[in-house]
């Protein structure tokens, strides 16, 4: 059995190569891979094509806008590209408009099925959002049971960063409440899934197989955070 | 009489009037969410969010915080008993299987037809589109809570909408600073008026043409 357990985030992130497409878990504070996205900054692939349902948030708050900020990123595929907010623009707005990043805006149901069904091994889906705005204008329609539906096709990942609660030692996850979000279609849709866990990794057999959320199948390198200050945890504080 | 524009959260009280008990609601971000402060009384309403929260009850006290339950605003949020987590794409799959009753959303602007646009504003090139148009197209029915003007007074209640849409032909019923609407095959109907309005006034900052409701009352919530 191949030992999946990385010693240190750098370890887990090293073989990343220029041009890779990274999902990236998390959603709304909850679920970030925040320990492996420092490490990929560190690391310093360039040309990277991401995949996160939002930009990343304005300060210092360790986000996929990092990564954006440091000119890593050629392209984003993202449910939020923009900020709700037009006086705190994102740096992949800021990016965008200097013509520095090319941005794909996708509907956040768009968004995870995508990856789901390029995990699924399914080539493409029809669904009726979007029809009628302008995201769909030049998209494949179809009328299929009386409803008008676009096209969308599957969007597969190289590797996959996410965070989970608990692991053991095959790679079998658990998250805990709203920190599941994205993250078990990410981990399905990716060719290589790396997670970093928040418990000690348990022996395998520890967990209850009816309460696994990610099979161990699907995941590669797991590593558990450090303790702070060292490792980065959600704390109430960060807005 | 004095005039009473209708507050964030007294329009989000009204429309909450409206939930039905049992109904699975998803309140989209922002001022939507104040519908969630509404006094439901006897009516249980179980409220969605896209993130995968079914179930979320009152936000958590300061202090109280559990830092892996958020809902899709990013409150830090209670469960009620009943509650359940899922992934996201269980998730939309409810929002756009039928399964969620009602989706209160904020926008830009709302046309007479039932468009609506909420996710990208002008001279911008990016957009926020989130959860908005699966649960646009997915959830039965569409409500609105938003600003009757621009900071310019420019009105956002319109014959069609200028922004680039969220989805076409959904909306039922909107709220604004100055009234209650229902969106008719004829068009924007002024339910009910904010005190000390008249639907002339209401009409004046309104492009869409106005069928003003002959039972007319004043917002009470």
């Amino acid at each position: 059995m191949k030992n999946k357990i990385f010693d240190t985030m750098d370890d887990a992130v090293a073989d990343i190569p220029d041009g890779a497409t990274i999902s990236f878990g998390g959603f709304a504070r909850t679920g970030f891979a925040r320990n492996l996205m420092a490490a990929l900054l560190r690391q310093g692939a360039k040309n990277l094509i991401g995949l996160s349902n939002a930009a990343g948030a304005q300060g210092d708050e360790m986000t996929v806008s990092r990564l954006i900020e440091a000119g890593r990123m050629k392209k984003m595929v993202c449910a939020f590209t923009a900020s709700p907010h037009p006086s705190r623009r994102t740096a992949l707005e800021k990016l965008e408009d200097e013509g520095k990043i090319e941005a794909e805006l996708v509907p956040q149901g768009t968004f995870i099925e995508r990856i789901r069904a390029a995990g699924a091994g399914i080539g493409a889906f029809y669904t009726p959002t979007s029809v009628g705005t302008e995201l769909a204008s030049e998209k494949e329609h179809r009328n299929i049971n009386g409803k008008e539906q676009v096209l969308e096709y599957a969007m597969p990942a190289d590797y996959t960063f996410i965070r989970a609660y608990r692991a053991d030692t095959w790679g079998n996850l658990q998250y805990r409440l709203s920190q599941r979000n994205f993250n078990p279609m990410m981990a399905l849709g990716a060719k290589i899934t790396i997670v970093e866990v928040e418990q000690d990794i348990l022996e395998a057999g520890a967990l209850d197989p009816d309460s696994i959320h990610t099979p161990g199948i699907v995941v590669d390198r797991i590593v558990k955070i450090p303790p702070p200050p060292e490792g980065i945890w959600d704390t109430a504080a960060i807005k | 009489m004095e005039k009473e524009p209708l507050s964030r959260q007294a329009r989000c009280n009204r429309l909450a009037m409206e939930f039905k008990d049992g109904w699975v609601v998803n309140l989209g971000a922002g001022m939507p969410t104040l519908c969630s402060n509404y006094n439901f009384g006897d009516k249980s309403i179980i409220f969605q969010s896209e993130n995968g929260v079914i179930g979320y009850g009152p936000l958590a006290e300061e202090g109280k915080e559990d830092l892996h339950l958020v809902n899709a605003s990013g409150q830090y949020v209670t469960l009620n008993p009943g509650a359940s987590i899922i992934h996201q794409v269980d998730s939309f799959s409810l929002i756009r299987g039928g399964y969620i009753d009602l989706v209160v959303l904020g926008a830009y602007e709302v046309a007479e037809n039932g468009d609506f646009a909420n996710w990208k504003t002008l001279g911008r090139k990016g957009g926020g589109i989130g959860g908005a148009m699966d649960l646009a197209v997915g959830a039965k029915r569409v409500f609105i809570a938003l600003e009757h003007t621009t900071r310019d007074g420019a009105p956002r209640l319109l014959k069609n909408c200028s922004l680039p849409l969220t989805a076409p032909g959904v909306v039922s019923k909107v709220a604004t600073n100055l009234g209650f609407f229902e969106i008719t095959p004829e068009g924007f109907m002024l339910k009910e008026i904010a005190p000390g309005y008249t639907p002339a006034e209401v009409q004046e900052q309104t492009e869409a043409k106005l069928i003003i409701d002959p039972n007319l009352k004043e917002v009470s919530v």
